[in-house]
């Protein structure tokens, strides 16, 4: 069925008795040409992109939970493209243009709006990193504006513009960034995967990599064996432990990262705004909820819940920054494990074993991605050689010093 | 959580900073081949259950703490100081 509004129309004359469910429940065939494991934004992305940009449509995601119920679901839907490294530069230019023309193509209601982002400065240096910033990200053929203090004051009223230790002293202000309904990204995909054929499997949990002589044959899951020539492993925070059942240990460390939503509230956030000192960023929901969070806990975590001082911390800083949403009530917290690298930059590879491939690292910063990962890791899949955006993310980086260290903090996996 | 430092006592969590997993107690020899310096330093078992971690007691003793924790549950098992293990 094709959403329209017609189609609305039509079913409100019939009591909306005649909507289907998205996609079919189909039970696992015993072989695949390709399995994707992990039914979550890039593994669902990464199906849809090998079906319709490459004809292929034997294939399966198999997922443990349900599709979307992992980091997809958990995040702060932020999409933007002002990475300044090579390798991330290109990458993230190429997924942000897939966003803006997603919808159309999934004929489906992603709520993405390119509300903008405005990245505050607070320092003289702060505001020469991100003129640095904004001129790479025009190189690229992005867009980014450099607005000096009175244009954040116009534009951005509620924020504490004076606090003594931390005055606004500009922006960075990146126009087509913005926000995504998280899950509608996943259903999306998930749903124009299933038209062309790809079996969506979900409550099947893979528990063993089949290698023989070196190659991929197959997996084991807790619905019985299945075999192909060709496996993607693109499981997120669960990384390590899906690669350690073919024998890999990755440059991965999985850690904690939290965030927050209030109580639904009129309308007064209308875009992205972060703060430069101290981690916070907030954006407000269509429901109305502000929607904010900060850095990761710091320690390594598979609890999807954090601890107290990180949401302290992040109140704090909230606080410092816009002082009006001291009045809003929080109405949950939650936290997502992240797969996070020694330079904090993804890999999109092949791995030493022959058709067993890896999609992994996202870190913090995976939802933005996920048409771009979902594309370039189609492309590798697919075609054996590496997309041109993401050639750069490669497994053995770090041992050939070759990292794409975006923050500048070095080799450890909680600093970035 | 809550760690107890054996020189300081039980404290908040918010007295330490993680480091990362022991791997860095192991330290290869200067000389050492290359993929000697990208296990030390990139490549992790990651565990989804107990571990043995790096913390800093910056806002105490100062000292650096050998911590055994469970990365599902965040119980901590024991805390030693680290300068024990490595002797
Ligand atoms: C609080 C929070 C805020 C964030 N904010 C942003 C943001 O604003 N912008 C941004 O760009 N990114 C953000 N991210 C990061 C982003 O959510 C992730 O990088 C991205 O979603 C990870 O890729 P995924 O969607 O494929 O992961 P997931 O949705 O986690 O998918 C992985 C799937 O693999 C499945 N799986 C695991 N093991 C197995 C197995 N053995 N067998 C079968 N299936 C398995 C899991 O159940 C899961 O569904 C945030 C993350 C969090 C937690
Ligand atoms: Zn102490």
């Amino acid at each position: 069925m094709r959403f329209s509004a017609l189609e609305i129309i039509k079913q409100g004359l019939i009591g909306n008795t005649g909507w289907r469910p998205h996609w079919r429940s189909p039970q696992p065939k015993s072989e695949y040409d390709i399995l994707i494991i992990g039914g979550g934004g890039h593994g669902l992305a990464t199906a849809y992109y090998l079906a319709r940009e490459h004809g292929l449509s034997n294939i399966a995601v198999l997922e443990k939970g349900y599709l979307g119920g992992g980091n997809v679901g958990r995040n702060t839907t932020i999409v933007r493209a002002n990475y300044g490294m090579p390798g991330n530069s290109e990458f993230y230019s190429h997924s942000l243009k897939l966003w803006e023309g997603l919808e159309q193509e999934l004929n489906y209601n992603a709520m993405m709006s390119q509300r903008g982002i405005y990245n505050l400065f607070h320092s003289d240096g702060q505001r020469d990193a991100y003129a640095r910033r904004g001129n790479t990200m025009i190189t690229q053929g992005d867009d980014a504006e450099l607005l000096d203090r009175d244009a954040v004051r116009k534009r951005l009223p509620y924020l504490d513009h004076d606090n003594a230790r931390f005055p606004v002293l500009g922006a960075l202000y990146h126009g087509r960034g913005g926000t995504a309904r998280h899950d509608a990204v996943a259903w999306g995909f998930a749903r124009s995967a299933d038209q062309r054929g790809v079996d969506l499997i979900q409550t099947c949990e893979v528990t063993g990599i089949d290698i023989d002589k070196g190659r991929v044959t197959g997996v084991q899951t807790t619905r019985g064996a299945i075999r192909a020539k060709t496996v993607g492993i693109v499981v997120a925070g669960r990384s390590s432990q899906v690669a350690a059942m073919a024998g890999l240990r990755l440059p991965i460390e999985s850690h904690i990262l939290q965030a927050f939503v209030t109580e639904g509230l009129k309308p007064c956030i209308d875009t992205v705004v972060t703060f430069g000192m101290g981690h916070f960023y907030i954006s407000q929901s269509d429901k109305g909820g502000l929607v904010f969070g900060g850095d990761l806990d710091f320690y390594a975590s598979y609890a999807a819940r954090g601890n107290l001082p990180m949401a302290e911390h992040v109140m704090e800083a909230g606080m410092a920054l816009m002082p009006m949403i001291g009045q809003a009530r929080v109405l949950r917290s939650w936290g997502g494990i992240m797969d996070m690298t020694p330079d904090g930059s993804p890999i999109i590879d092949k791995t030493p074993i022959e058709g067993l491939y890896l999609n992994a690292g996202w870190c913090y910063g995976g939802f933005k991605a996920v048409p771009g990962s979902g594309y370039s890791f189609a492309h590798l899949l697919a075609t054996g050689t590496h997309h041109a955006p993401a050639a750069r993310f490669r497994l053995d980086r770090f041992a050939r010093g070759d990292v794409i260290d975006e923050e500048a903090t070095g080799s450890q996996h909680n600093l970035h | 959580m809550r760690l107890t430092c054996p020189v300081c006592g039980d404290r908040d969590r918010r007295e330490f900073t993680y480091l990362g997993h022991e791997t860095y107690l192991h330290r290869p020899p200067a000389g050492a081949p290359a993929e000697a310096w990208d296990a030390y330093l990139h490549l992790r078992d990651n565990p989804a259950g107990l571990t043995r971690e790096l913390w800093h007691h910056g806002s105490g003793c100062g000292a650096w703490l050998l911590v055994e924790r469970d990365t599902v549950t965040h119980d901590i098992l024991s805390v030693r100081l680290a300068r024990e293990d490595t002797a």
